[in-house]
């Protein structure tokens, strides 16, 4: 299931952030400190991934420190649904 | 009273007690900081500076997170008598290398006496000063309150109206150069008048969430109504990003009534904000949400009336402003008497003949937000390429007189004589006037606006310039509008001695880390091209505009 979540985060990222849509996004790849993600849109990637899969990243976690690569970010989400 | 310590002592004697500034916070409760709160706050940091060998007249630079140090040090380097300068906070994208060389800059051009940050930053601080007489280093976990409140002791109450009370700057390599020395005096003239043009009242509320090193932040969303007694409620620019809705939230749980957004917020809040987070939310008391600091569009106006109207927001409350750092703030104000006047022009004779006929149903017509009038004491011209004034409805380069221009840009006077034209101040922005009221049609400097934020394209291409493989001196980089998001995005096109392409695209990705970790935009559009790609000048130089033409018929990205 995680590898899903990976694969369906990555896509959106590609296509509707990065506007690249053959991009492809490393497992470890740094999205918030490396600027690939930009403040902009960091909302959007909470509203997809509430949409998406029902999980809450509340703004206050919308920080490198939170999550900064997809592993992390999957492992989030994750986490939450099975809680 | 015509100097900032004068007003603000007068605030503090007459109102102690009155809330100044309410700070937000997204994970800590609210902070009410009143006048007494102010002038004690800014007295433990007068003192402090004072004893740390600041001198009035000298610069202090404040790096300092969305909190209360930020008001106490800006007030408290007044106090002083010395120049406060607010920088912006190093981001977590930001690479630290390239923050330390633009603090470096910054050094070097204002030889600050002093800087106020914080004990985690210090380091940082110390790094970019090693090089230069190092500036005292004051942190602000150090820096108590005092009580006893000692005029002997704040310099600042001898300085004179004409004296320099503040600089602010753009952001990079090229807007460090130009810190926008501004006086007492010329602030106090911009407040009367704009707060005349805003008919300002007692019962005003501002709310806003704009960065503090940002002229419409400083001015709009900080020092007016401080100075002028109408309570503030500030948010942080991070925050909001990340949660939009809490400024609605803010105005209505405070019943706000003013607040100014550059264009790409009005797009921003109307397509982020989910109807779940405006449970409750009444927008009735806003009388003016003033669209400020970058191209201001009919479209975003709409968009964000169309979808907040139904939790009560007035249409008469979309208002608009023609500012610049150079003027203080405010040059022209539409929308607060009367709805903003939209003025429908011919689209070809716009275009081929550069005037701005009225639409006449034959050809396309284009919605021009009007700027509005200009504020009491401003003068508006529009100069032809050889400075001489053009009639109505032509464009031409948009020239202003006023009386709270700036003493000039610090320690730059070769920069500040060639901005000002026999006392006119040449804004390097494309307009016409029509029935007395300015439209801003283009620009003439090369500069790109994303989000209300000047970039010099010159700071980017220098970046991108920087990668292995890219021929050196070729690179452009350029603004292209995107509708969606009511603002620019970044393009750079670079050329490769290399001709293979799958080398192209490794540049490309170089040069794209490379300029989103060492500038403050995100870059959007890159291309690598083969040598000879790009238009020159008859001089030799690159031409950004006919390159950005070019790129955009060679390439137009995706609406």
């Amino acid at each position: 299931m995680q590898n899903n979540i990976a694969t369906t985060l990555s896509q959106f990222i590609a296509t509707q952030i990065l506007k690249q849509p053959f991009r492809i996004l490393a497992p470890n790849e740094k999205l918030i400190s490396s600027g690939l993600i930009d403040s902009f849109h960091l909302v959007d990637l909470a509203l997809y991934v509430e949409d998406t899969f029902g999980v809450h990243i509340d703004d206050t976690e919308l920080n490198a420190d939170t999550f900064d690569n997809l592993e992390q970010l999957t492992a989030l989400i994750h986490n939450r649904l099975v809680k | 009273m015509s100097t900032f310590p004068e007003v603000l002592l007068q605030a503090y004697r007459d109102v102690p007690e009155r809330v100044a500034i309410r700070l937000l916070h997204s994970s800590v409760p609210e902070q009410a900081i009143t006048y007494r709160h102010l002038m004690e706050g800014a007295s433990g940091y007068a003192y402090a500076l004072g004893e740390a060998g600041v001198k009035p007249g000298e610069v202090v630079v404040l790096i300092l997170e969305h909190g209360e140090a930020l008001p106490f040090a800006f007030f408290g380097a007044v106090l002083l008598g010395a120049i406060p300068s607010i920088m912006p906070f190093l981001t977590e994208k930001l690479s630290p290398e390239q923050y330390r060389a633009s603090l470096a800059a910054l050094f070097k051009i204002t030889s600050p006496g002093a800087v106020v940050t914080d004990q985690a930053f210090a380091s940082e601080v110390i790094l970019a000063g090693s090089g230069h007489t190092p500036p005292a280093i004051l942190l602000r976990e150090q820096i108590i309150p005092s009580e006893n409140i000692d005029l002997q002791r704040s310099p600042g109450f001898g300085r004179k109206p004409e004296a320099i009370v503040l600089l602010q700057h753009s952001s990079g390599t090229t807007g460090l150069q130009k810190g926008v020395a501004l006086s007492h005096r010329a602030v106090f003239n911009q407040l009367n008048s704009y707060s005349r043009a805003l008919r300002l009242r007692n019962d005003d509320l501002v709310v806003s969430w704009l960065p503090l090193y940002h002229d419409m932040g400083l001015i709009a969303g900080f020092i007016l109504p401080i100075l002028r007694r109408i309570p503030l409620v500030l948010m942080s620019p991070f925050d909001w990003v990340r949660a939009p809705q809490r400024l609605l939230q803010a105005v209505s749980r405070y019943r706000g009534t003013l607040t100014w957004l550059p264009n790409f917020a009005y797009n921003f809040c109307a397509q982020k904000i989910r109807p779940s987070q405006l449970d409750g939310v009444d927008l009735s008391s806003w009388r003016a949400v003033i669209n400020c600091s970058e191209p201001m569009y009919w479209a975003s106006h709409h968009m964000f009336l169309d979808r907040f109207q139904s939790y009560g927001l007035q249409p008469q409350a979309l208002a608009t402003c023609y500012a610049m750092a150079e003027m203080v703030f405010a040059v022209t104000q539409g929308g607060i008497d009367s709805p903003v006047t939209v003025d429908a022009v011919d689209e070809r004779s716009l275009v081929t003949h550069q005037v701005a006929g009225p639409a006449t149903g034959d050809n396309e017509a284009i919605q021009m937000l009007s700027a509005g009038l200009p504020i009491e004491n401003t003068e508006l011209r529009i100069l032809d390429l050889n400075g001489q004034a053009l009639p109505e409805r032509h464009i031409g380069e948009i020239a202003i007189q006023s009386d709270c221009m700036l003493t000039g840009y610090y320690k730059r006077p070769d920069l500040t004589e060639k901005a000002l034209l026999d006392g006119w101040y040449l804004s390097g922005d494309l307009g016409y006037l029509a029935d007395g009221e300015l439209y801003i049609t283009g620009r003439k400097k090369d500069l790109i606006i994303v989000g209300g934020k000047n970039i010099y394209p010159q700071d980017l291409e220098r970046v991108a310039g920087d990668v292995s493989g890219v021929h050196p001196g070729r690179v452009v980089a350029f603004g292209v509008f995107n509708p969606e998001i009511g603002t620019e995005e970044v393009a750079i096109v670079a050329e490769s001695d290399a001709n293979d392409p799958k080398r192209h695209l490794e540049i490309a990705e170089q040069i794209r880390q490379r300029v989103n970790r060492g500038t403050d935009v995100a870059l959007r559009y890159i291309q690598v091209v083969e040598r000879g790609w790009l238009l020159k000048t008859s001089s030799g130089k690159i031409a950004r505009s006919a390159n950005r033409d070019k790129f955009l018929s060679a390439y137009r990205p995706p609406a």
